[in-house]
């Protein structure tokens, strides 16, 4: 059916198809208008799940993981300092195998007091054990909420998802929606280790040293194992639906001689700054990263990388640019830039490629083009 | 591309008539994007909100530099905002206004949209309501079609006095 939404509607129309048994949530700034509309959904009688008001983030992940644990199917949504106030708790449902899902909207961390579109808070969230997919548009943001339940419960995986959204530029946009029934595409949820309640047994207890890597090394079995399960996720979503996703949204990367790497709606809108310097006889190409766990094998092979980080790692740098230096042998030049919902152009993305310095660091709006 | 950048204050309804346009424009068969100024909205401060229509999916979220249309739905702020800023040459602008407003190298317009809640008794909290009667005024210019105006109105309002402040607005619009 043909709408117009917002990237919080478009989530929470997804998770009531889904219908969830448990959505735990706590509403304070910045939380979403995702939950609102999912209590509004609940309190109209349209789902028919046990809406857990509870009294923080921390809780909110708790309550997941304690329904989550039963076999109950899970959904929570949070943003920013939300997320980091959750983390002993999101650490927790991944060791625990939970396939809880949950949406965030990106924004950055105080202070200054800032409730603009950042990716730093997911990514503090990197080594946690959670998938983690960037979305780009309203309609990619309900279908991978969709997609999340299926990859998170199938049981090769069994580990926590998080869709992430930008704050703004993607939670508060207008734009078409194409609402789908998934019928059988969610199959019902089946958890291996989930506790009978009529006889609870408790685990998660003392591991000692001669198990404890093993715990984790069973999640990094799972999180490989996982890539196969988004991949055979999306192309069924494509073959049923007709929406094709990937690891990456590719475009002109093809014959291209410099590819822009971003995530979200950086990434998105660089494919505006390709047609641009494509009539300029720049060979550019742009490769939106979707999946930042598990990071997928990127096919940099002979390209010149301009890699927009919309985040940071103090000490270090851009935390994708990171990730790409050590996954390729390719020269990146690392471009730092809508740190906080600092608006950036596609011109200005044009201009990133134009002043290109391999090999370095570039701060949009501090430094200078050489 | 067309670009639409739509000046109003804080609790007039600027962001609901951006919403409008773009279900109208979608129901016209193409794509469309509507966005707030991201920022804190304070009720009566001036605000403004973007459209963006095409013929093609709209890859772009950056905010609106260069519109091809400026809307004023509060004749006032043109007292404190500059509302041709970036418009391109021969842009269009279309202000609230009983009085006619000319601007040298555009195209200007005007309609009575506050006169036409009120007289439709188009009011809430005290305020005329703006939003769906400025969409029959673009309709007019032909910015989105009459039906798909209406369609719009309908599918977000139930009371069909929005409709009929639309239609008003449509027949004053000196076109």
């Amino acid at each position: 059916m043909k709408k117009i939404a917002t990237g919080n509607k478009a989530v929470a129309e997804a998770v009531k198809q889904v219908r969830p048994d448990v959505i735990a949530a706590y509403p304070i700034t910045p939380q979403t208008e995702i939950v609102e509309q999912i209590a509004e959904f609940v309190s109209g009688g349209e789902l028919k799940s046990r809406y857990i008001p509870v009294e923080s983030e921390h809780s909110a992940m708790a309550a997941c993981i304690g329904a989550s644990i039963t076999g109950a199917r899970t959904f929570t949504a949070t943003s920013s300092h939300g997320l980091l106030y959750m983390h002993e708790m999101t650490n927790w449902a991944a060791g625990a195998r939970l396939p809880v899902v949950m949406a965030n909207v990106n924004r950055s961390l105080g202070p200054g007091w800032n409730i603009w579109a950042e990716h730093t808070d997911a990514l503090q969230e990197r080594d946690t054990g959670w998938l983690q997919v960037y979305v780009s548009t309203v309609q990619e943001a309900y279908d991978a909420t969709l997609m999340a339940f299926r990859i998170a419960e199938h049981n090769d995986v069994l580990l926590p998802v998080m869709i992430n959204l930008d704050g703004f530029l993607l939670s508060h946009i207008m734009q078409p929606l194409d609402t789908i029934d998934p019928g059988d595409f969610i199959p019902p949820m089946s958890l291996p280790h989930a506790i009978d309640t009529k006889n609870p047994a408790g685990y998660g207890g003392l591991t000692g040293p001669d198990q404890q890597f093993r715990v984790r090394w069973d999640i990094e079995r799972s999180m490989r194992d996982a890539v196969k399960v988004i991949e055979k996720t999306q192309e069924e979503f494509a073959k049923r639906f007709g929406r094709k996703y990937g690891f990456t949204e590719d475009y002109l990367c093809g014959d291209a001689e410099v590819i822009i790497v971003a995530m979200g709606t950086l990434g998105k809108e660089a494919e505006v700054a390709v047609d641009m310097l494509r009539q300029e006889g720049v060979k550019a190409g742009s490769m939106r990263l979707r999946w930042l766990r598990p990071f997928p094998k990127l096919n940099l092979k002979g390209k010149q990388v301009v890699v927009i980080d919309r985040d940071y790692s103090f000490g270090r740098g851009g935390i994708l640019a990171t990730e790409i230096t050590a996954q390729t042998k390719e020269q990146v030049a690392s471009i730092i830039a809508g740190i906080g919902g600092q608006e950036v152009t596609y011109e200005d993305i044009a201009d990133f490629v134009r002043h290109r310095c391999m090999g370095t660091e570039f701060w949009f709006g501090v430094d200078k083009y050489v | 591309m067309f670009e639409i950048r739509i000046h109003s204050r804080g609790g007039q309804g600027g962001v609901t008539a951006a919403r409008l346009l773009a279900l109208a424009a979608i129901y016209d068969g193409k794509y469309a994007t509507a966005a707030p100024f991201y920022g804190a909205e304070r009720r009566g401060a001036p605000i403004v909100s973007f459209v963006r229509i095409d013929d093609k999916p709209i890859r772009i979220y950056s905010q609106i530099r260069k519109p091809d249309m400026v809307v004023v739905l509060d004749a006032s702020v043109m007292d404190v905002v500059d509302v041709l800023q970036g418009l391109k040459a021969g842009g269009k602008v279309f202000v609230n206004s009983q009085q006619k407003k000319t601007f040298s190298g555009y195209v200007s317009s005007n309609v009575d949209l506050t006169g036409i809640a009120l007289k439709e008794n188009l009011v809430v909290s005290g305020s005329p309501i703006l939003n769906t009667p400025v969409i029959g005024a673009l309709a007019k210019m032909g910015i989105v079609s009459v039906e798909s105006a209406k369609k719009a109105i309908r599918e977000m309002f139930t009371d069909e006095r929005n409709v009929k402040a639309a239609e008003a607005a449509f027949r004053e619009m000196s076109a």
